[in-house]
Order: structure tokens, then sequence, then C-alpha cells
């Protein structure tokens, strides 16, 4: 069986083009890619998906998402964050580590993928604990957690305090293949803050987490790296000096580099005013000069990759107190319509935006995944990049519904879905869309 | 119209100036009443009122309850530790529960900012902020400005220092919004470990030194200094703090000549405020206990006194 993909417009965020193809997908794997017109197949053994106006994406790779499973299966499961994934236009999730009993052995990564099997949606990759317990005390043993199928190990959740711990966790985890990923975070100067501490913070009487919280522990690990020659990703940048920083560091050739979340470049700490519990998240969103500062680094190449942090929480977590509410919002069904608005915006050309959510975190992780090409993988979507319309609460397919977005605003949505050649996800319409 | 158009009174950003004038006339007003030999008129009979105190208090707890009986409402007193939330029950929870009471007015003191903001979210009865967190204590800043008022005839115009830690004071939040609608020059001082960022926004300035802080000023407000900060890394020691922050009489001598000294209370004497001060003859304190009803008597009568008026929150 044949699968023909036709009219659509390919991004290819390598080559940087967008360019009229038709895909022949045979075997799970893209076939040909050809101009348009010009495949003459025998249509009994040829399923045609018709792409007209659409965009046909490289399935997009999440390297930051919260799957909450094993543990917190209230939140979220690996089949229903799949689905979120899925619906959302990724074929590739990498799943941090603080579970409970937190991803830090070979059991855990194993379970994790077991299950990831019987939701046989998506690709998960597993991202182990740097420390034992998420304790930062000893060291979990990456080798025997990269042959388990881990793709990185993360101290994210439970920032690393012990600076000597993230040295060697370095460079065990370059011997290893393994990426290592930075939750930049002095928990003594954000202890007991729960937004930016700033004018709005001071305004309306919350407690405040400095930029600097941030900025000093990814200064330390650009310091890690320089000494030990070995590369270092930083989680979720969310300041101006954390850019600089890192721009700072990547001039001067060390193998540094960042991602960002969509709500760093589409909200401000303004989004808190009224104590709404799902603009709390950590790090803090912070102010309009920041997101400025992350808009310019991620246009100049500073920040390499868009991961959602894909943070679910029940409304046990999120139905009280601000204080006492928990960190984080999900993200994987607006990850794409917010960076969508980036290319709008002029911040970057589209396959430079899709590059930093396909080719780039594929490349960190060193997983194959992240590009459309003859031979590779039929991992894709499909994308009506046009399309308006107010999220609302029933568009998300993730267990949890934190998210400041619903009731925004959204233009771009994921048609179709696809990994193996396989329909994962395919749009149909609700009734309220029904004779638009 | 002129009206009072609120369900809930969260905190002094939602009021206008003619509110604030509004809530002070009426107080003006109503005060009378705790001078009448039968301290009691029958405005609020019927209505209840829940005082839910999840923090302790004895002063605005005390007050409101005052101001509730002279009104002649019913009212009711739950503490976190007789309350369900013990239990674990969530503030949502118990405010669909209080609710289904169908109270008239619930006056909530919560140590979470923004909790009387939720609680106010699901119930259909008025909420009152009695002090939520850091953020707004909006009763003690009218009262304050009751106070202001009645002692020197105006606030437009007053030069005011508030001293303490302004960063964790929900007192001096409520003081610096409602202050500075009515058209007074707000100073803040204090360690600068106690001055939140960017707090310039709010149209304060800043001036660390009390002793500078208070020249030219006609009105010094001090803050409670919670001993708990200390802990926090906040300032080192009581005693340091007495020396350099503490408002003695050779601080308050450097202040305008018929400065007025106030005090939410309760006070640590020999800390943030000398005793020669707090009983001197510039100390307003009691007289600030004293409006504290009468504020409150206002709030609840325009609150849930006489015919519904149309809210507009």
């Amino acid at each position: 069986m044949i699968t023909w993909i036709r009219n659509g417009k390919v991004v290819d965020p390598v080559k940087e083009t967008v360019e009229e193809r038709d895909l022949i997908i045979e075997g799970g794997k893209i076939r040909h890619i050809l101009p348009w017109g010009t495949f003459e197949g025998r249509s009994d053994d040829v399923e045609t998906l018709d792409a007209s106006g659409k965009l046909v994406l490289p399935g997009l790779v999440d390297m930051h998402t919260h799957l909450r499973e094993p543990g917190y299966e209230y939140k979220e499961t690996i089949a229903s964050g799949s689905r979120a994934g899925a619906a959302g236009g990724f074929t590739a999730l990498a799943c941090m580590p603080n579970t409970d009993p937190p991803n830090d052995s070979r059991s855990v990564t194993e379970f994790i993928l077991e299950q990831a099997e019987r939701a046989d949606l998506v690709q998960i990759y597993p991202i182990a604990a740097i420390s034992v317990g998420q304790k930062g005390e000893r060291l979990t043993e990456f080798g025997d957690l990269r042959e388990a199928g881990a793709v990185g190990v993360s101290d994210d959740g439970q920032p690393v305090r012990n600076s000597e711990l993230m040295r060697r966790a370095m460079e065990y985890a370059r011997f290893h293949g393994l990426a290592i990923i930075s939750h930049c975070e002095d928990l003594f100067l954000s202890e007991g803050g729960v937004m930016h501490e700033g004018e709005v913070s001071t305004r309306i009487g919350l407690p405040g987490i400095p930029a600097a919280s941030e900025e000093v522990v990814v200064y330390r690990e650009i310091c890690l790296a320089r000494l030990t020659g070995c590369p270092v990703h930083i989680a979720h940048v969310s300041t101006a000096e954390s850019v600089s920083l890192i721009r700072r560091a990547k001039e001067a050739g060390l193998p540094v580099t960042a991602e960002t979340a969509p709500h760093y470049f589409s909200l401000d700490h303004s989004a808190v005013i009224g104590y709404d519990t799902n603009a709390k998240v950590n790090p803090p969103l912070r102010t309009p000069m920041d997101v400025e500062a992350i808009r310019e680094g991620l246009a100049d190449g500073t920040i390499d990759v868009i991961a959602t942090d894909h943070a679910p929480h029940s409304p046990l977590e999120k139905e009280v107190e601000f204080d006492k509410a928990a960190f984080g919002m999900i993200g994987l069904q607006t990850a794409l319509p917010l960076t969508l608005a980036l290319v709008k915006d002029g911040v970057l050309t589209l396959p430079q935006a899709i590059r930093k959510m396909t080719w780039n975190p594929a490349g960190i992780l060193k997983i194959e995944a992240g590009r459309i090409a003859e031979g590779n993988k039929a991992d894709l979507a499909i994308v009506d990049p046009d399309e308006e319309y107010i999220l609302s609460g029933e568009d998300i397919l993730s267990k949890s519904k934190n998210s400041p977005f619903v009731g925004r605003r959204m233009r771009g949505r994921v048609e179709l879905t696809m990994v193996g050649g396989r329909v994962v996800w395919k749009r149909s319409l609700p009734d309220r869309w029904a004779g638009r | 119209m002129k009206g009072f158009h609120h369900k809930d009174l969260l905190g002094m950003g939602q009021l206008s100036v003619e509110d604030i004038e509004l809530i002070l006339d009426t107080a003006e007003s109503l005060k009378e009443i705790s001078h009448r030999d039968i301290k009691k008129v029958p405005t609020l009979r019927g209505k209840s009122i829940i005082n839910f105190f999840y923090e302790p208090s004895t002063r605005t707890r005390t007050s409101f309850e005052v101001a509730a009986k002279r009104l002649s409402a019913d009212t009711l007193s739950l503490s976190a530790s007789t309350s369900s939330m013990v239990k674990g029950e969530t503030l949502i929870d118990t405010a669909r529960n209080l609710q289904a009471m169908n109270p008239d007015v619930i006056v909530l003191r919560h140590s979470s900012s923004g909790a009387p903001h939720l609680l106010a979210s699901v119930m259909e009865a008025g909420v009152i902020n009695a002090g939520d967190g850091i953020n707004e204590h909006p009763t003690q800043a009218l009262l304050d400005m009751f106070t202001i008022r009645e002692k020197k005839g105006r606030i437009r115009g007053l030069e005011i220092a508030i001293i303490g830690d302004i960063a964790h004071s929900r007192v001096a939040r409520s003081n610096i919004i409602g202050l500075t609608k009515m058209g007074a020059q707000v100073t803040v001082s204090g360690p600068p470990t106690m001055i939140p960022m960017d707090i310039e926004s709010m149209g304060v300035k800043v001036e660390y030194d009390p002793k500078k802080a208070v020249e030219g000023k006609d009105v010094v407000m001090v803050l409670r200094i919670q001993l708990e900060r200390q802990s926090k890394l906040l300032f080192p020691t009581l005693r340091e703090y007495a020396q350099f922050f503490g408002l003695n009489k050779a601080i308050v001598e450097r202040a305008n000549k018929d400065v007025i000294v106030m005090h939410p209370g309760p006070m640590n004497r020999g800390v943030e405020i000398d005793s020669p001060v707090a009983d001197g003859p510039y100390s307003v304190i009691l007289d600030q206990v004293a409006n504290g009803v009468a504020i409150r008597m206002a709030i609840l009568y325009l609150l849930i006194g006489g015919a519904k008026s149309d809210h507009v929150d």
C-alpha cells in the first residue's frame, strides 16, 4: 500500500525551504518526494491524502515533556500525553524524569518504554535523572540507562545544587553519548517565590523569583562547559540575561545549546494578574523586555530549540490559593500555533521556526527524526496554518487542562499526524465546526 | 448615580476616588453610633456575616465583630482550627459549603495573597478582604485614611512616610494604592532588604534611611516587624533594626511639627517604635482602632445595607 500526500507545501528545516511537493509513502518510509503533478500511481493501490492549502511538516520533536507516569497518572499518562502530542503535531516526545519513582534506573526507563509501546502512538524517548532519587547526591547509572533506552539525563524539577556533581555528570554523560539538560535555578534565591520578582509581583503582593536565580546557574553551566569541554543543554530559558550569557558562550565556541518554551515568548508576568494559577510556571513568566530578548535569541540562533515544558496538573493542584498551586502549564497542543505566530510576526521564517521544533532537538538528543527526506521514517504532520479558532477546554486531549491559553485566539491547527506512515491523529470536525 | 456598586471589597485597586470618599463619609456619619448609650441600630437586622479568619487576628476580627453587632447583623466566627480546612478541605470547597448556608458577607483573613479573590469567584455572598498574605488589607488602609482625614482635614497634598517591611506588608500595599489615589505623596522607608523591586512604579518615593524619610512629613506610619523575618535574612538582629530603623523621638522630631504617628498594631515596643513615640502627643494609634469600627460599619452597610444596588464588578 502506498500513501500519496498530494498538493501540500513541504517544509524542509535543513535546506530551509518550503516547496510544492507530493510525498509517496510506502512501508512506513518516505519513498519519493516529487513536484506537484508528476506522480503517476495506479489508483487501486494508493490512498490519497489531500494537503491542498496545507503545510506538510516533519513530525515535531518535543525534548521537554512531563508525562507524569509512573506515579501521577491522575495528571497525565504516557497514553494521554501521546494523544495530546499527536494532536499537536508531535511524533516524538522526550519525557522528564521527575515521576514517582523518578526515572533513575533501568527498570523505570523500561517501564516507560513499555507503556509507550502499549499506547502505540508517538515515539517516546525517556530522559533519566542525573542523580539517584533526584537527590543531588550520587550519579545514576548513565550507561545502563542509555542501554535501556534513555537519550539524555536531566535534573528537571529538582535542580542540582552541587556544582561538583554537575561537573562530573557532564563529563560522564558525554562518554555515554547522553544529552545533559540543566534546569537552571538557584533554589536559595527562588525559595518561597511564586512569580517573577518585579513590578507586577510588587503590585499584586506575591513573593518573587528573581531573574538572577536562573542566570547564576546558566552561568555556572557555561563555566562547567568551558572547564570540561562537555556539551550542556539549558532548559526553558526565560530571561534576557540568560540569552545574552548563552549568546556569548556560543560566540566563544562553547558546546552550549538552549531551549525556550512558547509561553516565554508569548506571555509576560502581567498574565498572573488576577491570580490565575494557570499562569504560574517555573521559571516564571518574565517582563516584556525578557520576552523581547527571548524572541531575539530565537531569531539570531542563540536559542536552538522550542520545547513545550508540557506540565500537566489536575484541578487539585490548580484550583487553590496561588501560593499553594503547583508550577507548570500544558503545552503540547499550543506549541505549534504559538510558534507560527512568531513566523507571522516576522521573528523567524517558517523553516527556521520548524527547525527549532524538529531538526535541532533531534540533533541534541541524537535521535533519528526531524526531517522529511527520501528514505526517512514517515513521521510528519499536515497543518492548516491559517485556521483561526478560540482554544477551548474540549480541544485539549491531555488529561489536564491547565493552560492560560484556553479562551485565547489561536491560528494554525494540526489536521493529521503520521508516525511511521501510520495516521495517529486525524482531526474530525467537532459539531461546532460543522457547516462552517 | 452616587452609590457603591461592588459585590466585594478585595483591594484598594478596585475603588475609585468617589468610592473611597463615600466610604469615609459614611464612616463619619456612623461613627457617632459608637458614642451613644445604646450602641446599636437596626440597619443590618436579619443579615448574616461570617468572620472567617484563617490566620490569627485580635484587632481586625474584633473590630469587624463589633461593627456588625452595632448594625444588628448576626455574626459567626470561624478560624482555621475550628474549620474543615484543618481536615484538608480546599478553600473552594469551604467556600461552597459556606455559600450553601446563604450568608450575606464573608470577611476573610488568609495567609495566601489572592485567597479572597478565589473565594469571591465562587460565592454569591460579598467577600471582604481582611488581609491576604502580603497583598492587601483594604479596611486597614481605609481606617488609616479616615484617621488622617479626621486629624488633618484632607489627604490630598499630604506628605506621608511609611517605614518598615514594605515588601511583606499588606498594610503598606493597601495604603500606598489608596493614599496615592487620593493625592498624597508617599515615601517608603526601611532596610533595602524590605523594599520590594520596582516599588517606584506604584507612584512612591524610596528613602531607605528613616531619618531622611520623615523630613517634611505630615504623617509617619510605622509597620509592625514580623519577628520571623529575621530567619529570612532580612535583618540581622532586632537590636540592630531598632537602632537604625526604629522610630524614636529624635527621628519624629525631624518631621513636621504637627506630625501624626500611626501604627496598625500590634506594636513591638522598643523595636519598630519607641514607647515615648507610641504614647506621645503625636500618636493617633488608639484613634485608628476606634475608627476601625466606624470604617467596617460603613463597608458592611455599603455592601449589604439597604436595597441591593447594581454591581459593576
